[in-house]
């Protein structure tokens, strides 16, 4: 299954984006959001991005005040989701410029429709800017 | 530019949002969102809301479910913005509902109808939107619904929809592999597809039917392996480059892929070597995602038929992962390494002091993976001390997930490698005592089973100097404050049967020990089971003896109590003991044997020996069994509930209904005990015998040895320990180190503290003997095979009688014999200088300034996108796109592809094209990176107008809400 959530959380704790690929509870989603965004937090930086919790493997980085936190399960090469992480964030750059965490507040649907595209059924399904972008930009023409 | 055309929100959403994003703490937040609950509540359910207004609060349901809170009331109304012609409405709509349900709620019937219509749009978007949907919210039920459409659209002219329908395909293999078994050829098809997203996107369905099935799957190798060249010569669109390197992630799935089908096939491995060679040799190892793909290889490497050379690569990318400052690096690294480690044990042994520098430092995510590391490389000429240390590890962690894992870990590996009995026990006496709780109870019954059964076939006076050794540390534990109910249980246990055995204890001491337990712990009624279990035994065994049995004030109190427990088990066993009280010596003897809990019992299962007894009772007039089958309808309710019982305890003994009024203690059955039990056991009602087995399934050998026998059985458990021929060293060594281990905690503080304390004596000597103790502890656990090491540990048995001070001088000659779990205690002159400084400079580069290296890493990173950017949509994209589609085509019609000079030639040339902006802009990277030049150059503009229009709107950058504007990727 590859990932199994992708969440976006402030310094806070306060989750900006959550998408996940297995189905949670509203109750179980707030539980492991907190308890993830916890021990991230208690991480210093030079530590590996990397934390196991449960029966997830963490992998999370760090933006401006903004954690992008990626469960996946053991078969995933870490280091790979780390930098689909930064993927993810270019892309949301590209289309955004200078891409903040407002954009992401006041843009919920689209930050969500591009990960739509990039990702399916947990697997990473597309990794080029142009392809990910351009069913948004229609969308946005049709509106 | 999108963000600009996408303010078209209301200052109400906008407010909202606003309020969100600057509240200061969760309980903020949720008042602010209750609040949006009862607003939402009212406005949804509005007449004739424009569709852009619904849109909106649509989304603002989603914030309402995202931040914690239920918002199933306006479910329905995301499910009616799925039928809106407006793409984007519907998208939105589509987003909602797969936010909100999950694939069985009620509401997807009402979806399913819009989603086949869909399927058939004519606009692209739309079916890609429901496609979309398809993959999350279609379940086992309703996949006939859309399964023909969706194969259907697997030819779409349109690349994205081809691809959203390979993984909507997928989807149904993952949820109902049947549905779509005859469909399955359709993603080799597509894996071949004249698009690299669709090809990308088809390896995912192929990796898992991969994983499930390599045989079917090894024709494909050669086009795998070609793909992979193709995609490594960078004959995909630039588009897919991330950070100069070709479709990376592509990349990644692809070696995956070769790694479970080259795993034990020398055939399909020999397809790989060059391409995976090529990778090897190609990668970046100065970025991320270059030593991702790395890492992809030497995980390839590990898991296909070995090949020497590329064995020899993984070797030295492995070792710069390692030596790298960056704990990534080092995580894979060490990952790495338990995984090369199978195929070339010695690799471990270059790599010492880096590993035992993970294993010491903070970060707990890097401490972990080598104790993982460290888990794959145990033998039993090192369990002794990687044990001590999991077990170290595992008593300061609280997580319970991670603790139970280590816990288990160490169980196994002390099972498969103990060097001695007494070794084990103690050893699992510690984990038994930190983490009881957590470890399976199998585990108990395999020590009790070990202590009783000791050295099988060995003499007797081990087998009870064990015992006794046993005995010793479970009196000196006992009295600790809050040990697991499970470590209980086995104290009681063996105290029970062994506690007496070697006339160094008298049985009032023990029976005293035995009420301290049972009162101290006098809520935990097993624990009680097995405190008067283990009394009965050692009563029995005195008046066995023919010693006058006193018991004590305390033990009489126990037992009344007992007496008149609410549990029956517990009642039972008292009432039992006080018969047992009044037997005499011959028939103590029968019933508790000495030392009997390994002896078979032989199970009198059609119950013979009451023949006579049942005879009697008919000739007096009693009525005959009926067998169950015969009496179908006279089933009463507590019959019923003893039958539901024995289908739990199946794994026991299975006692047949109806049998309930015969003889409780079901083992050794000595005529006499049983017409005594069946009288002082009151109430002897069906209910009662169900309660009796509930119990003792639940309590597995608890009181009588028979019970105990059945449940230690433990069949297919392989018998680990014994006696192997071990190197000579290691009796001494584990004997040595009995002490140490038994009072674990206190004396591992110990050591820690007189460490800590030579550390501040002097910070030169420090890193001296810093570095002694990692290569002492290097030695000891990754063997002495090493140069390095044999001329340590020569220095270190020679030095200390000359140099050391005289104070730890007695220390020292103590265990100078064992150079295994004592060694950080040693101290030492300065030895090798060469590893010296390499761990002495390794540790200081490493805190030299790891925020500035990070912020060199971001800073390339971003420099690198801006550049990716703007190559992507100068160079000539859709050429190469075209030659991939021709090389695919080659693939299609020659079976196995091989590239025709003529193409080659020409990817050549490409790939030259396309190097040399890319290593320029590489060299610059480096370069300039110091300048720091952050902006983006194009976004300058748009950001500040982005700026101006959010203040406009209301929101400024006010000290409450600063993050919320910055650059992320500044």
């Amino acid at each position: 299954m590859g990932i199994r959530f992708i969440l976006m959380v402030n310094k806070q704790g306060q989750t900006r984006l959550a998408q996940y690929y297995e189905y949670l509870t509203i109750e179980e989603r707030r539980a492991l959001e907190g308890e993830i965004v916890r021990k991230c937090l208690a991480r210093t930086e030079q530590q590996c991005s990397f934390v196991e919790h449960r029966n997830y493997k963490i992998v999370y980085r760090r933006y401006a005040s903004l954690f992008f936190l990626v469960g996946v399960d053991n078969e995933e090469n870490e280091l790979a989701i780390l930098e689909f992480i930064h993927l993810l964030v270019e892309t949301m750059d590209r289309h955004f410029g200078n891409v903040c965490e407002l954009d992401i507040m006041f843009h919920l649907e689209k930050a969500h429709f591009m990960l739509e595209e990039m990702v399916m059924n947990g697997c990473i399904v597309e990794t080029s800017k142009s392809n990910i972008l351009g069913p948004i930009q229609l969308l946005e023409k049709a509106s | 530019m999108g963000s600009q055309g996408g303010f078209g929100q209301s200052k109400e959403f906008l407010d909202l949002i606003k309020s969100i994003g600057e509240a200061r703490s969760k309980a903020e937040e949720d008042r602010i969102v209750l609040h949006e609950i009862e607003t939402l509540k009212r406005r949804i359910t509005e007449p004739d809301i424009p569709k852009r207004k619904m849109k909106e609060y649509i989304i603002r349901l989603v914030y309402v479910e995202m931040l914690g809170h239920d918002a199933s009331f306006g479910y329905i109304h995301a499910v009616k913005m799925t039928h809106d012609d407006n793409i984007h409405l519907k998208r939105t709509g589509y987003l909602a509902v797969t936010l909100f349900l999950n694939e069985d709620h009620d509401l997807i019937i009402l979806i399913v109808n819009t989603i086949q219509k869909d399927l058939k749009s004519d606009n692209y978007l739309v079916v890609c939107a429901a496609l979309n949907v398809v993959c999350k919210l279609i379940n086992e039920e309703t996949i006939p619904a859309v399964l023909p459409q969706v194969v259907e659209l697997l030819g779409h002219q349109k690349e994205a929809v081809r691809k959203k329908a390979v993984m909507a395909l997928h989807r149904f293999y993952q949820r109902a592999p049947s549905s779509v078994n005859h469909l399955i050829s359709n993603f080799r098809k597509r894996l071949c597809d004249n698009d690299p997203g669709v090809m990308g996107a088809t390896l995912c369905p192929l990796y898992d039917l991969i994983t499930i099935d390599v045989n079917a799957y090894k024709d494909l190798v050669a086009s795998f392996a070609s793909i992979l060249k193709q995609v490594a010569e960078r004959r995909l669109p630039k588009s897919y480059d991330y950070h100069q390197m070709p479709a990376p992630f592509i990349q990644i799935k692809l070696l995956k892929i070769l790694a479970l089908l080259g795993s034990g096939d020398k055939k399909a491995s020999e397809q790989m070597y060059t391409i995976v060679g090529d990778i090897m040799r190609k990668c970046d190892s100065t970025s991320n995602i270059g030593n991702a793909v790395l890492y992809e290889c030497i995980c390839c490497i590990s898991s296909i038929h070995p090949n020497p050379k590329l064995l020899e690569s993984a070797a030295d990318a492995i070792a710069k992962f390692l030596k790298s400052d960056s704990h990534n690096l080092k995580y894979l690294g060490i990952d790495a390494l338990g995984r090369l480690i199978k195929l070339s044990p010695e690799i471990a042994e270059q790599h010492q002091l880096a590993v035992i520098d993970c294993l010491e430092d903070p970060d707990d995510t890097l401490k972990r993976k080598t104790f993982e590391l460290l888990y794959k490389m145990t033998k039993s000429s090192n369990v002794e001390v990687i044990v001590d240390r999991m077990i170290d590890y595992m008593i300061n962690i609280n997580d319970s997930h991670n603790k139970t894992e280590i816990a288990s870990r160490c169980v196994e590996l002390a099972e498969q490698f103990a060097p001695s009995n007494q070794w084990f026990i103690q050893t699992m006496n510690r984990v038994f005592e930190h983490a009881g709780d957590l470890v399976n109870p199998k585990v108990a019954h395999n020590l009790m089973r070990l202590i009783a059964e000791g050295f099988g076939e060995e003499d007797d006076t081990a087998d009870s100097q064990l015992r006794s050794s046993a005995v010793e540390s479970y009196l000196r534990i006992v009295v600790e404050p809050k040990l697991p109910s499970t470590f209980l249980q086995v104290i009681c246990w063996v105290l029970g049967e062994y506690g007496t055995a070697d006339g160094k204890y008298s049985a009032s001491y023990i029976t005293g020990k035995l009420c301290d337990v049972a009162e101290a712990y006098s809520t935990d009624d097993t624990v009680k089971a097995y405190a008067i279990s283990a009394l009965m035994k050692i009563y029995s065994f005195e008046i066995a003896a023919g010693r006058k049995v006193d018991v004590l004030p305390e033990c009489q109190s126990f037992i009344e109590e007992l007496l008149a427990s609410h549990s029956t088990d517990l009642q039972q066993r008292a009432y039992e003991l006080q018969a047992i009280l009044g037997l005499d010596a011959n028939v103590a003897t029968n019933i508790m044997p000495m030392d009997a809990s390994c002896e078979d019992i032989e199970i009198d299962r059609s119950l013979s020996f009451l023949n006579g007894y049942v005879q009697q009772s008919i000739e007096k007039g009693a009525q005959p069994y009926i067998p169950e089958s015969e009496r179908s309808g006279m089933t009463d309710v507590s019959s019923f509930r003893s039958q539901e019982l024995h289908e739990v305890s199946s794994h026991a003994l299975r006692f047949e209904a109806y049998e309930l009024p015969k003889p409780v203690m079901p083992s050794r059955v000595s005529p006499i005990e049983q017409s005594s039990s069946n009288e002082l056991v009151p109430a002897p009602e069906p209910s009662y015998h169900a309660e009796m087995h509930q119990v003792a399934s639940s309590v597995p050998s608890v009181s009588d040895p028979g019970s105990l026998e059945l449940k230690l059985k433990l069949d297919g458990v392989q018998r680990k320990w014994g006696r192997p021929t071990y190197s000579s060293a290691a009796p001494s060594t584990s004997n040595a180190d009995i002490p140490k281990i038994q009072n674990g905690a206190p004396q591992l503080d110990a050591v820690s503290s007189s460490s800590s304390k030579a550390v501040s004596y002097d910070s030169r000597r420090q890193q001296v003997e810093i570095s002694a103790e990692k290569q002492k502890l290097a030695a000891s656990l990754f063997g002495g095979t090493s140069k390095s090491h044999k001329r340590q540990s020569s220095g270190s048995q020679k030095v200390p009688k000359t140099n050391i001070p005289a104070a730890e001088k007695s220390h020292v000659a103590k265990n100078a014999t064992s150079d295994t779990a004592v060694l950080e205690r040693t101290p030492q002159p300065p030895p090798d200088l060469l590893d010296l400084d390499e761990s002495a400079v390794s540790s200081s580069a490493q805190s030299v300034d790891p925020f500035k290296q990070l912020e060199g890493l971001l800073d390339l990173n971003q420099d690198t996108s801006t550049l990716t950017t703007s190559d992507a949509s100068a160079s000539g994209a859709p050429d190469v796109m075209s030659l991939y589609g021709e090389t695919t085509l080659n693939v299609q019609s020659g079976g196995v592809p091989n590239l025709l000079p003529a193409g080659r030639d020409e990817a050549n040339l490409l790939s030259g094209l396309a190097g040399t902006p890319n290593r320029n802009g590489h060299g610059e990277n480096t370069v300039t990176n110091p300048t720091q030049q952050l902006n983006k150059g194009p976004n300058a503009k748009e950001s500040l107008e982005k700026d101006a229009l959010v203040r406009q709107l209301g929101v400024t950058p006010t000290g409450q809400n600063p993050n919320l504007f910055r650059d992320l990727l500044g």
